[in-house]
């Protein structure tokens, strides 16, 4: 019988089945932030274990309050960056040189197809669009992948989603994710992996793809797979050029990781991307979206462009065609948090930063601060926020605030006008 | 083994996420202990007042998707610091689910027409739970009303509650 990408991939790396359905499988990558990671770190210390099992495999970042806030946060990041010392963790990324997990661990280079990869983050999906097995998982699954490199899941079963057709014009990622969401439902996909494919999948770069297998923890899904393709190689080259003779012989190797053609899925869903058009959401479920003629008119007091879903380079040049020599509604705030000091620096090369700041933005540093109500842009009690982050969670920005999700377009066009409306560059 | 019998919190909707049962400001905590006051502090439910009806509880009781969202295993540990050491839902997100065995909680799934019933039967009485961890039972009783449902749980998951959590089985075996 044949196998999906996720079957292929729990094969390769099997360390142990304790119990039918049940995989213990090791690891090649365990990324670590400041907000999960010490309370893991304090505990192996106060067990007698404070060990990691191979520091080239450990990769820490402080993202999500940068720099801290407040004592309590200067504490946090504090653990990380002792324990990331002590045990010689090379890859840890400290003030000035950090950035959000799921964009700056990817930047460096630190996923490939076929990968098995955990993080204390629920986000930690977005590494699937290197075809790599990624998910999110809690802090105990975290200490004992520090401490052991091991992790244990369920039987994978996998939905794949065939993105037919081609996105119009002013129409991305975001706003795919967003609508598979819908189809789907937030549980819909709850203990599944989601595989991507079709040529609208093909056609998206690595950031939009990153988008795409970002998001798909809305659904429920334990990781968003999207297929290693020549995108992929050139993306990666520059950390993989010394392994192989050729880009082709790249994806040769990377190719083993494709699913079989025969293989088994819990359902196979035909999703026609050029039906799809701008969306945000509405209340405070991922599932519950509407497009944005829908929701035109609808008042917003901050724009946020940031995070690990849309805050990459090709997310700000979009926002920044849009922005250029225009002006923010003065009845509305905005920020823009690059996600990470190589965004933040080629947004400067590229004049995108000048932009943004003569339209009226507050540019912050590389955080997750905003998205989830932390740091950087909370909301106050009954204001609304047109944001691209993933999360619109009662209160996930702020208590008593709404979360509107949507792509960095519409979030550009919205920053203008005052209002939810479409990018200019949609026509419809 | 930890204790998952008593007073039963019924929380009578789906997809309540890990930001609604400890929001992200409190994840700077670096305690469980300092937790505790923050429980289900955002959840959006009519009626609900986390101030007066968490206290004396022990067991929650709700729909579909709980613990859906953000990957924090404060979520279990909230519930936990305040004495609740089982869920009884539809089902649950994953990462929730595991987050709790892996604590040496349970997350337990029921048929969707059995959590109805219960809903029906109990909610909005003073409804307790005994847990009978041998015959996998649990026993709903509101003084006037009693009934018996049993559960299953995995058996990997079980092991996990027999040893108080993931870390020692882990690196006893690995």
């Amino acid at each position: 019988m044949g196998k999906t990408v996720a079957q292929k991939i729990f094969a390769a790396h099997l360390v142990d089945t304790p119990a039918d359905g049940v995989y213990v499988l090791s690891l090649d990558r365990v990324f670590c932030h400041e907000i999960t990671t010490p309370i893991a770190i304090n505990d192996l210390v106060s067990k007698g274990k404070d060990r990691v099992i191979d520091a080239s495999k450990i990769k820490a970042v402080i993202d999500h309050v940068t720099p801290a806030k407040d004592s309590k946060t200067a504490e946090q990041g504090k653990t990380l960056r002792e324990w990331a010392h002590r045990h010689n963790i090379k890859d840890f990324f400290d003030i000035g040189a950090n950035g959000v997990c799921h964009a700056i661990f990817p930047e460096k280079g630190f996923v490939r197809p076929g990968f098995t990869v955990i993080m204390g983050d629920s986000h930690t999906c977005t590494h699937g669009a290197f075809g790599a097995f990624a998910a999110g998982v809690g802090t105990t699954d975290l200490e004992v992948g520090i401490l052991k490199g091991v992790c244990t899941m369920r039987a994978p079963e996998t939905i794949k989603i065939n993105v037919t057709g081609k996105l119009r014009e002013g129409v991305y990622a975001k706003d795919l994710i967003l609508s598979i969401i819908k189809m789907l439902t937030v549980n819909g996909a709850t203990d599944k992996v989601i595989e991507f494919a079709g040529p609208a999948v093909s056609a998206l770069g690595m950031d939009g793809r990153m988008t795409l297998s970002n998001m798909s923890v809305e659904a429920g899904a334990t990781c968003g797979i999207c297929y290693p393709d020549m995108t992929t190689v050139e993306y990666l080259w520059e950390f993989i050029k010394d392994e192989f003779p050729s880009k082709e012989a790249a994806l040769k190797e990377y190719s083993k990781w494709l699913p079989d053609a025969d293989a088994q899925y819990a359902k196979v869903i035909d999703f026609d991307a050029s039906k799809v058009e701008p969306v945000v959401t509405v209340n405070y479920k991922p599932d519950q979206v509407k497009t944005v003629r829908e929701m035109e008119g609808t008042k917003v007091n901050q724009v946020y462009i940031g995070s690990c879903t849309n805050g990459r380079i090709e997310d700000l040049r979009v926002a920044a065609a849009i922005l250029k020599g225009k002006k923010i509604s003065p009845e509305l705030r905005a920020i823009v948090s690059p996600a990470t000091p190589k965004i933040f620096s080629q947004a400067l090369d590229e004049g995108i930063i000048k932009i943004f700041m003569d339209a009226g933005f507050c540019v912050t540093n590389p955080t997750c601060g905003a998205c989830l109500g932390m740091s950087n842009g909370i909301l106050a009690k009954g204001e609304s926020c047109a944001s691209t982050s993933n999360r619109n969670f009662n209160g996930r920005m702020g208590k008593g605030g709404m979360v509107h999700l949507m792509s960095p377009a519409t979030a550009a066009a919205t920053a203008i006008a005052g209002h939810i409306t479409n990018s200019p560059l949609f026509k419809g | 083994m930890k204790n998952f019998s008593g007073k039963i919190l019924f929380l009578d909707r789906s997809d309540i996420n890990t930001d609604e049962i400890i929001p992200a400001k409190y994840l700077t905590e670096s305690t469980k202990e300092a937790l505790i006051p923050y429980c289900l502090e955002d959840l959006s439910l009519p009626g609900f007042d986390p101030k007066k009806d968490i206290a004396g509880k022990s067991v929650i009781v709700t729909r579909a998707n709980f613990g859906c969202g953000s990957s924090r295993e404060h979520a279990p540990w909230v519930l936990e610091y305040n004495n609740i050491n089982l869920v009884i839902a539809v089902n649950f997100a994953r990462i929730f689910r595991q987050n709790m065995f892996n604590c040496g909680l349970m997350a337990v799934s029921l048929p969707e027409e059995t959590i109805d019933e219960i809903f029906k039967t109990f909610a909005g009485t003073e409804a307790e739970c005994t847990t009978d961890m041998e015959k996998f039972t649990f026993t709903i009783t509101n003084g006037k009303t009693t009934k018996v449902y049993p559960f299953k749980v995995g058996d990997f998951d079980l092991e996990l509650v027999k040893a108080g959590g993931w870390v020692d089985y882990a690196d006893s075996k690995y």
